[in-house]
């Protein structure tokens, strides 16, 4: 008869750090340990005899100092008496309008684009297949600063719009394209308008009461109540009510070619930079999508499509209730991460001279005051809230997405 | 046909009809125009919209560029022999050609060095992108970067050569230990190429280059020649490393005492004074001396290109490093990877680039500078680590948890299963994404002329638009440097479609 007995207790040993297995992690993290320290105090050391031989500090003061340089685009008031932590806030509103303009504007040229290369035109096919390659293969600087030579170089000055006569009309009698950017008719806001903005939100909210209102009826009952042509007459009408009620409260101003000698008067002057930076990153960025959106649609297997058909379903409800909602799983996170990109190549606004975050904090302000380390610092803080809250709303989708499967 | 029904049939045929040709409209040219381009009525309306938009955009830009002028010295010219037609001046590519390949202030003289840098590029990376091609090959792709180093930056040939030699005695020693123990091998690999370094660095010093001014060379040939001989009669009987360690031992006893005795004879007996420290003699920083051009003189293209080639090749072994950290059990060297990654990956390139420019110089010891080129190096591969290291990550992560258990119960070790069994596959997973971000990382190259680096797009944007001559030549320029790109980037991505096809191992 055997016995089994425990093996004899090891004692430790000082080679079991090498040698064992549970104890050799604990050697190597605590070497890296020792290396990471060791760096960071290396390079903290350096750092602090450099601010010492140049005689600076740390420190964020300067942000309430008076900025002293102009601001052509900005959203929110600012003039160059303003503190550059007022400049860098104007810097962050125009980094974030480019952002969301350009993502508005890439999301619907890159599902167009993407679409269509799925399309059984043969020549529509290529020509898509054309944009996305020639888009995606040159860097987006060059685009900026293409559609930046678009503008300022091949649009005509403001002059030929001005005067009793021009030479050019205003195109609809509202816009102008100019090289110093495109006038636009500004909204001007009477007594009343908030009602009228009011009733609008309102209605937006009932177009979607409505429409699950009528999604209920129809798994309850059966009944399929009309969603279109409702919730467009929802959408309008009460806001058009609203808008003559109150004495057409909001009206445009135009831009206007007689007020001044020089230059336009009135209306919104789009800049030419943040035109330029626009479509570049909305066509650059479009390109990427379109490759997104065909991927995402092409993963969705064809049985789903034969399915769906052998349902009975028409070809739109195939599109909107098989394979979008299947496509959009596979489309969306990547999709993200092109907004996140959009997000990060708005900094090539210094290029262009658009005033974005980059430009305002980490190029005026950052070379005026010579704070190098603060300015960095500061702006690559901007950049990673912004990247690790779009990353959060990512993961939270994604879980929100996930097939859920037994 | 049987008999039963013979008196039912008037006629049947005997022999099968020959098939008739498909309808016009369902064939050739038409049936092929009629299924892709003309299929509905919707669909024929969008192929005549896109012919009309091609023809829109061929009809503005064909004229402009055929009718395009290549030979004139300034914009003004041009405009004369155009005579107010709206025509392409090609000329500013032609005069400024060798401005925008190499920026303005490479020596022109020397242009033939980055070109041939250049053109032993392709031959250095044939190995590595088609893997039909003898493996004997990759011994030049292993040379390639001391030589191109040479050859673009200029100078004493020694110190990329010394640089090489460490790195083969670091190889070798891991070769012969890796096999064994890894962390041997490895760290031993480290410590020889350290040494290698160092000494190598001895040599190229003042004192140490006398060592191979004429008598020098002949007394240390011998000494080494006495080392080797001491190797060879040593390997028979003991352990390798105790015939090296000693032959080693004997070269550098007979360096210390007994060369600078036989120098003395040698000068005597050929009659050269060594008196003056050797200057009369041939020294080692004589041989192979290219004429040294700065870092800060690289330009145009060729810094594209030298950006980077330098910046994948280097962030690859990074980002392997990297994503294995994040991949790693030990919850330290997991986080620093993180941290590390997520940091770089948030924030835009640019800011990387400001750090290289304004802050680096903040970290390193004070009274120390290297140059711009360096900075950016250093930040632009830490950048592209970090998005290669997602790449492979996504790799690792793809390879099923059985190769992983299969490696473990074969007996192999972290490395030796990393090495053998784990990255191989994982890597060819990554290709395409890796090949992604090279490209992506390549068009990014172009941000550095934002930092006041002349590449192609700062050399268009600084010194040929500012110029007199050439001020306002805009879309010859900028076309030239979409153009070229695309090409670049273009063949890199149909390179990566062809791999993936081509490492398609899976049997559809």
């Amino acid at each position: 008869m055997t016995v089994l007995t425990d093996p004899p207790k090891e004692s430790f040993r000082l080679s079991m750090l090498i040698n064992d297995k549970r104890y050799r992690s604990l050697t190597f993290q605590a070497i890296a340990l020792i290396l990471l320290i060791m760096a960071i105090s290396y390079l903290a050391s350096n750092l602090m005899a450099n601010l010492a031989a140049a005689g600076l500090n740390i420190s964020y003061d300067f942000l309430g100092d008076p900025a002293g340089y102009d601001i052509n685009q900005t959203l929110i008031s600012y003039n160059s008496q303003s503190p550059h932590l007022q400049a860098a806030w104007v810097g962050i509103i125009n980094t974030l309008l480019v952002a969301v303009l350009g993502c508005v504007t890439a999301t619907i040229l890159g599902v167009f684009a993407g679409v269509l290369r799925l399309s059984n035109n043969w020549l529509v096919r290529k020509l898509m297949s054309g944009y996305v390659e020639i888009f995606r293969n040159i860097p987006v600087l060059i685009w900026i600063l293409i559609f930046y030579g678009v503008i300022t170089v091949s649009l005509p000055g403001a002059r030929i719009y001005l005067g009793e006569d021009p030479e050019r009309a205003l195109t609809l009698g509202m816009f102008a394209f100019t090289n110093r950017g495109i006038y636009v008719p500004a909204p001007l806001w009477g007594p009343g308008s908030m009602i009228v903005v009011g009733t609008f939100i309102a209605s937006i909210v009932a177009v979607f009461a409505y429409r699950s209102y009528a999604k209920k009826l129809l798994f309850d009952t059966g009944r399929l109540l009309p969603t279109g042509w409702p919730s467009l007459l929802i959408l309008v009408v009460p806001t058009i009510l609203a808008f003559f009620v109150m004495g057409q409260p909001i009206g445009l101003d135009m831009p206007d070619p007689l007020a001044n000698r020089f230059n336009l008067r009135g209306g919104i002057q789009i800049g030419a930079p943040l035109i330029a930076l626009w479509l570049a990153l909305s066509v650059y960025t479009g390109a990427f999508i379109a490759e997104n959106v065909r991927a995402g649609i092409l993963a969705v297997s064809k049985g789903q499509t034969e399915a769906a058909a052998a349902l009975g379903l028409r070809p739109g409800r195939i599109m909107n209730l098989v394979v979008l909602p299947q496509a959009l799983r596979v489309i969306i996170p990547p999709l993200i991460s092109q907004y996140l990109n959009i997000t990060k190549n708005s900094s090539l606004a210094i290029a262009v001279g658009y005033a974005d975050i980059t430009a305002t904090l980490g190029g005026i302000t950052l070379n005026q005051t010579g704070r190098a380390i603060e300015c960095v610092l500061l702006l690559m803080l901007f950049y990673l809230i912004i990247s690790l809250s779009i990353s959060a709303v990512m993961n939270v989708y994604n879980n929100a997405m996930q097939l859920k499967e037994r | 046909m049987s008999e039963a029904h013979a008196h039912s049939v008037a006629f049947v045929r005997e022999s099968a009809l020959p098939p008739a040709p498909p309808p016009v409209t369902e064939a050739g040219v038409i049936g092929w125009m009629r299924q892709n381009l003309f299929a509905t009525w919707a669909n024929a309306l969008l192929t005549i919209a896109a012919i009309y938009f091609i023809y829109l955009l061929l009809t503005a830009t064909l004229p402009w560029i055929l009718g395009g002028i290549w030979a004139a010295d300034s914009l003004a010219e041009c405009r004369d022999i155009l005579e107010g037609r709206s025509a392409a001046c090609f000329a500013v590519l032609a005069e400024r050609w060798n401005q925008l390949l190499f920026g303005f202030k490479y020596p022109d003289e020397y242009y033939w060095r980055p070109g041939i840098a250049f053109i032993l590029l392709f031959v250095a990376a044939a190995p590595v992108l088609f893997f039909d091609l003898p493996r004997k090959l990759l011994i030049f792709t292993a040379i390639y970067p001391f030589l191109a180093y040479w050859l673009i930056w200029g100078g004493t040939i020694w110190s990329p050569a010394f640089a090489a030699l460490g790195f083969v005695a670091g190889y070798v020693i891991f070769d012969v230990y890796g096999k064994h123990n890894f962390a041997a091998g490895f760290f031993g690999g480290i410590v020889a190429a350290l040494v290698v370094w160092w000494l190598s660095g001895y040599l190229m010093s003042a004192e140490g280059s006398t060592l191979f001014s004429g008598p020098g060379l002949i007394a240390n040939a011998l000494g080494a020649a006495a080392a080797l001989v001491a190797y060879l009669l040593l390997r028979k009987n003991t352990e390798p490393i105790i015939a090296v360690g000693s032959a080693l031992l004997l070269f550098v006893v007979w360096w210390a005492v007994i060369a600078p005795a036989l120098m003395f004879r040698i000068a005597l007996l050929l009659g050269i004074a060594i008196a003056d420290g050797g200057a009369s003699a041939i020294t080692l920083s004589d041989i192979g001396v290219l004429e040294p051009v700065q870092s800060r003189d690289m330009g145009g293209f060729m810094l594209n290109m030298i950006l980077g080639v330098v910046c994948v090749s280097l962030s690859l072994p990074l980002g392997i490093a990297l994503a294995m950290g994040r991949q790693s059990s030990m919850p330290l060297i997991r986080w620093i990877s993180v941290v590390f990654i997520e940091f770089i990956r948030g924030v835009p390139l640019i800011t990387l680039l400001f750090v290289a420019n304004v802050v680096l110089a903040y970290f390193l010891p004070p009274g120390t500078t290297f140059d711009l080129i360096l900075r950016v190096i250093i930040m632009i591969t830490m950048f592209a680590s970090a998005y290669i290291a997602e790449v492979i990550r996504g790799g690792l992560a793809a390879l099923p948890k059985g190769q992983y258990e299969a490696a473990n119960s074969l007996g192999l070790d972290y490395a030796q299963a990393m090495r053998l069994i784990i990255l191989p596959q994982a890597l060819k997973i990554s290709i395409p994404g890796i090949v992604n971000v090279s490209v992506g990382l390549f068009k990014d190259t172009t941000l550095v002329s934002i930092i006041t680096m002349f590449d192609l797009v700062g050399m268009i944007r600084g010194p040929i638009l500012a110029s007199t001559d050439w001020n306002g030549v805009y879309w010859e320029l900028f076309s030239f440097a979409a153009v070229l790109f695309f090409i670049t980037c273009y063949g890199i991505s149909q390179y990566s479609q062809w791999l993936e096809r081509r490492l398609a191992t899976d049997h559809r």
